[in-house]
């Protein structure tokens, strides 16, 4: 094993709660690990299996959907 | 630094300040007090020289501005009471006693303590830590230099001191230097020591009532209204912030949880292990050794008890400023005896002086969504006044027509920036950028210092033409917060507004990784790409507009829903009354007089009247709703009316729920079994009969039905009616006993004159609870009445005439309208609109609106303003000729449709329909101006005919691929 174990993670956020909560995060000044990439959809419901697969197939470590 | 306002005191801020972060506008502002270069005449101007888009310019100056206006309004809010005043709560001298605002600020993420809960004491103290360290560090160093100067020790000195004489300039200050060390020595050893018994609260005790109902140390005689909620509502969140484990404790008279689901939210917090002490507090005494409070008490049972907390917050009404007293005076308003706009309850937002309105708390105390409700009352009755005005000021936005770009390459633009410093300052732009430059199909990129400033703006329309741009992507802040701004400029560019894409490289990549600028580039990097991916396959999508049928149907022939009808009228809107009775009216035909002695039955003559003979209003009596369909601007109802089949179809833009609540026919106390048992309004009824008129000692009995397992919910108008109609009883007969049996009084606002007026006439107030009620028997010649005294505890017998019941108030049947118009009931099956404190008329379906008692048990002022509310957002729709439908909507492909009906079953708003197209064969159709675009329905579709535009499959998993490729 290489010395740190970094996870990739995929995010799907609803635009409305999660994305916000994201975006006051930011404006809080939160800070978090760099590891997660959000993608923004308009409901957590727009979110299909088929998304969350792809994402593990292509070597995601984790799919947080959020909303 | 200068003392932080906003944080009531407990932080600092710079000369240079934003109000706080989410403030409107999100600009900074320089305090010229405390600058130096404007109000101390120092030289500085540092903050123009790291401006760097120059908006500093110390020669502005204020200005007097001259606006003529067609109406005012008024909405100047209120004043925290300062208990400074009070010697008894010790608020001054002690740290530890604070203000509900100021709690509100320690509990805040974006406060003083980051939302740590930590006590004023510590805070102080730890400053204190901070500035004494840093001063002893300071002399240390100084010290050191005279040592190293003569190689003496400081001890040494003294000796050469002595020798050298008082003259020599340099032993003199070390002489000084080494004092003030000895003493900040000292005084940090002192500090330690404290720190040592120092700790964060784990005992919090909330006083009500500080500053209301009060009129022995301050003139405040009402009921603030809001604090029994937010003592609850700070008490709740300091539990959960508190890590491990916070005892929290409410001392209160009367716990006046009177709103909309507010009761539960009591049951709540009591089952959370909240400790709520019926008792008013005499004093607050120190406890110096650990800086705790001892309250003295006297418990429900008598006993004396002293009791220490780590903190006390005074729960501070809500007062008139002097500030609005010159306002008032100088725009000729009148003012009540509190202060507050004198305004009548048939026209709560109207003050003395036509064209003036008023609304929130300078109207009188109240919460936030009577606040809202009102002023969205005040600007419609200005907007009644100025309806030949509309528009007239109105200057029509255009767009260049929508270059068709669906049959080119996609050719991307991305504009990179860095927001100031926000960015740049730990992401590497420059890098991001030439990045950016290697990406498929993008043939120009761009560095911003602030791209959403107007000249970048402008910039970015030249840059679009000049590059034969058909798709942008800008790396930035927040979509939520600029996307719009972005989509206008591409319209301005003949480009649809669709066809842009925003990487969100602030918000949620600079500000959130400060620490790591490696990573942190490396992520807009991956964002960037991943924007770009998606970009070069979004698609301009339409935008329809559909036109707005101009008139608005009102179910409900109330006080609610003829106001609602009246005040879109008067702008010019026809409306159709639907009333289910031979009459309008609803339940204010049952009441005489409001709690402020207004004539009811009069005002509702003339409503009546002014309804009849507006031509703008079309009442149907008898009415009831068959059917309705369609969407905002555009729905059609059927209504039955005057008994007869036929239907009539009704066009409308807008739909207004005003259908009413009725009092419950109680199971108990004899009701409906003896004639000496009311409900409240038929005491009304009955108030000339020989029965109450000679009658000589009468009983009330709150809360029947309410405020129990079976009906949570607190029905609000009931304690003020009872206690208007006791003194009523006593103005007639003084001799007469009055008793009224009470779990709590909730006479809220002004509404406590009321309640101090009974008292003083000498109605007697005897309290119950729920496992101890009251208990009524028919004798000879009467009712006796028997209930256990809380002063006394043990029962007590009164002889009573008649009683009358606080019966609840509940809707009825309106599962079927719920239904018909697609819109949720809360769990007290009222109408539950889409947001209870700020959008308190609107339900998420666009288009319908709801208010009066439908929404909840209110009195007679607040459902004119919440109809005159209703009226207002209305009418917002109504006035557009047309309305521009969101294109993030469904689809449904029909070839691939089955017509299986999941789509329908997953979607909230009612948006797909099964339609047949041929015998037994359906497809889905969705109604576009219904969709919010949430996509479940695309997630739901078996085949794979149903997709939502904008986020189909395809523009989704292009993000995926891309955000893990590298």
């Amino acid at each position: 094993m290489t010395a740190e174990f970094e996870p990739k993670i995929i995010a799907f956020c609803c635009n409305w709660c999660a994305y916000a909560g994201a975006d006051l995060a930011g404006v809080s000044r939160i800070q978090y690990p760099p590891n997660i990439r959000v993608i923004r959809v308009m409901c957590s419901g727009r979110v299909s299996p088929d998304f969350i697969l792809r994402a593990f197939q292509l070597g995601a470590d984790g799919v947080l959907v959020s909303g | 630094m200068v003392i932080d306002a906003y944080n009531a005191g407990l932080g600092e801020r710079k000369a240079i300040y934003k109000y706080y972060a989410q403030a409107i506008p999100s600009a900074y502002a320089i305090d010229s007090d405390n600058c130096r270069q404007l109000g101390q005449g120092k030289k500085c101007g540092i903050c123009a020289k790291v401006c760097p888009t120059g908006a500093i310019d110390y020669k502005q100056k204020e200005q007097m501005l001259d606006l003529e206006v067609g109406a005012v309004i008024l909405s100047t809010g209120f004043h925290a009471f300062d208990p400074g005043r009070f010697d008894t709560y010790n608020y001054a001298g002690l740290p530890n006693v604070v203000t509900a605002m100021e709690f509100e600020r320690l509990l805040s993420a974006g406060g003083p303590t980051s939302g740590h809960l930590m006590r004023p004491s510590e805070l102080s103290l730890k400053a204190d830590l901070a500035a004494a360290e840093k001063g002893l560090s300071k002399l240390h160093k100084q010290l050191k230099q005279l040592e190293g100067k003569y190689g003496k020790t400081t001890g040494e000195m003294y000796d050469t001191f002595q020798s050298a004489g008082k003259d020599d300039k340099d032993l003199r200050r070390w002489e000084t230097l080494a004092e003030q060390a000895t003493e900040l020595e000292n005084r940090l050893r002192d500090l330690k020591a404290k720190q040592e018994t120092a700790h964060e609260p784990k005992k919090i005790a909330w006083l009500q009532c500080v500053g209301s109902r009060e009129i022995n140390q301050c003139d405040n005689g009402y009921c603030s209204g809001v604090c029994c909620m937010y003592a609850i509502k700070e008490a709740v969140i300091a539990k959960e912030h508190a890590k491990d484990g916070l005892e929290a404790a409410i001392f209160f008279m009367d716990m006046r949880t009177y709103g909309k689901e507010f009761e539960q939210y009591y049951n709540r917090a009591q089952e959370s292990g909240i400790r709520f002490v019926r008792s008013r507090i005499h004093t607050v005494e120190s406890v110096p050794e650990n800086d705790n409070l001892r309250l003295g008490y006297v418990t429900e049972s008598g006993d004396m008890v002293s009791e220490d907390f780590d903190m006390v917050v005074l729960s501070v009404g809500l007062e008139s400023s002097p500030e609005m007293q010159d306002l008032a005076a100088a725009l000729g308003i009148e003012l009540d005896h509190y202060n507050f706009a004198a305004t009548s309850s048939f026209a709560p937002v109207a003050t003395s002086r036509p064209g003036v309105f008023v609304c929130g708390v300078l109207q009188g105390p109240k919460d936030i969504p009577l606040s809202v409700m009102e002023a969205s009352a005040a600007a419609g009755a200005a907007a009644s006044n100025l309806s030949s005005a509309r528009h007239t000021l109105v200057k029509e936005k255009t767009f260049p027509e929508e270059r068709d770009v669906r049959a080119e390459p996609p050719r991307i633009g991305v504009f990179v920036c860095n927001c100031g410093v926000n960015i740049s300052s730990v992401v590497r732009v420059k890098e991001v950028v030439e990045y950016a430059k290697s990406l498929p199909n993008v043939v120009y990129v761009q560095e911003n210092l602030f791209s959403c400033s107007q000249d970048a703006q402008d910039k970015l329309v030249e840059v679009i033409k000049e590059q034969d741009l058909n798709r942008v992507v800008v790396a930035a802040c927040s979509p939520r917060t600029h996307e719009p701004l972005f989509q206008e400029t591409l319209r301005n560019s003949a480009l649809n507004k669709y066809l842009y894409e925003q990487a969100n490289i602030r918000d949620q990549c600079s500000w959130v990784h400060a620490g790591d600028p490696d990573a942190a580039t490396e992520k807009a990097k991956d964002l960037v790409r991943m924007s770009v991916s998606r970009a070069a396959l979004i698609e301009p999508l339409p935008m329809p507009s559909v036109p707005v049928t101009a008139s608005a149907l009102i179910v409900g022939g109330g006080v609610a829903g003829m106001v609602s009808a009246l005040t879109l009228a008067k702008q010019g809107f026809k409306s159709t009354i639907v009333e289910q009775k031979d009459r309008l009216g609803g339940h204010a035909l049952k009441l005489k007089k409001t709690w402020k002695g207004e004539d009811v039955s009069e005002f509702l003559g003339k409503l009546v009247e002014e309804v009849k003979a507006e031509a703008n209003i079309d009442v149907l009596l008898n009415a009831e709703i068959k059917d309705t369909s369609g969407f905002v601007g555009n729905f059609k109802t059927t209504v039955s009316s005057n008994g007869t089949e036929s239907l009539k179809e009704i066009e409308h833009g807008v739909t207004i729920l005003a259908t009413g609540a009725h009092s419950i026919a109680p199971q108990e106390y004899f009701y409906g079994k003896s004639e000496r048992v009311f409900r409240w309004h038929e005491l009304d009824e009955a108030w000339d009969s020989d029965l109450v008129k000679n009658a000589s000692s009468a009983v009330f009995i709150q809360c029947v039905g309410s405020r129990e397992p079976q009906r949570p919910h607190c029905s609000k108008i009931c304690c003020t009616f009872s206690v208007q109609k006791a003194v009523e009883l006593k103005e007639r007969n003084p001799d007469m006993d009055v008793y009224i049996l009470y779990r709590d009084i909730r006479t809220y606002g002004e509404r406590e004159d009321l309640y101090k007026e009974a008292r003083r006439r000498g109605v007697i107030f005897v309290r119950f609870d729920t496992d101890h009620k009251p208990v009524v028997e028919q004798v000879e010649g009467g009712l006796q009445v028997t209930v256990i005294d809380h002063i006394l505890r043990r029962p007590i017998t009164l002889k009573a005439d008649f009683a009358t019941l606080a019966s609840a108030i509940e809707t009825r049947d309106i599962a079927g309208l719920a239904q018909q118009f697609k819109v949720p009931v809360s769990q007290d099956n009222f109408f539950l609109e889409v947001h209870m404190k700020l959008r308190p008329v609107d339900f998420a379906t666009d288009g319908v609106f709801v208010c009066g008692l439908a929404h909840y048990p209110k009195p007679i002022d607040e459902s004119i303003a919440q109809a005159q509310a209703a009226a207002a957002r209305a009418a917002t729709i109504l006035a557009q000729k047309s309305i521009e439908v969101e294109g993030v909507v469904s689809t449904v492909d029909e070839t691939l449709c089955r017509g299986c009906g999941k789509c329908v079953e997953v979607c909230p708003y009612g948006a797909p329909q099964l339609v047949e197209v041929a015998q037994d064969v359906h497809v889905s159709r969705i109604q576009e101006a219904l969709c919010k675009g949430c996509g479940a329905c695309a997630v739901a579709c078996p085949t794979g005919a149903a997709a939502i535009r904008h986020f189909n499959d395809r523009e989704v998993l292009t993000m995926v691929e891309a955000a893990l490729c590298e």
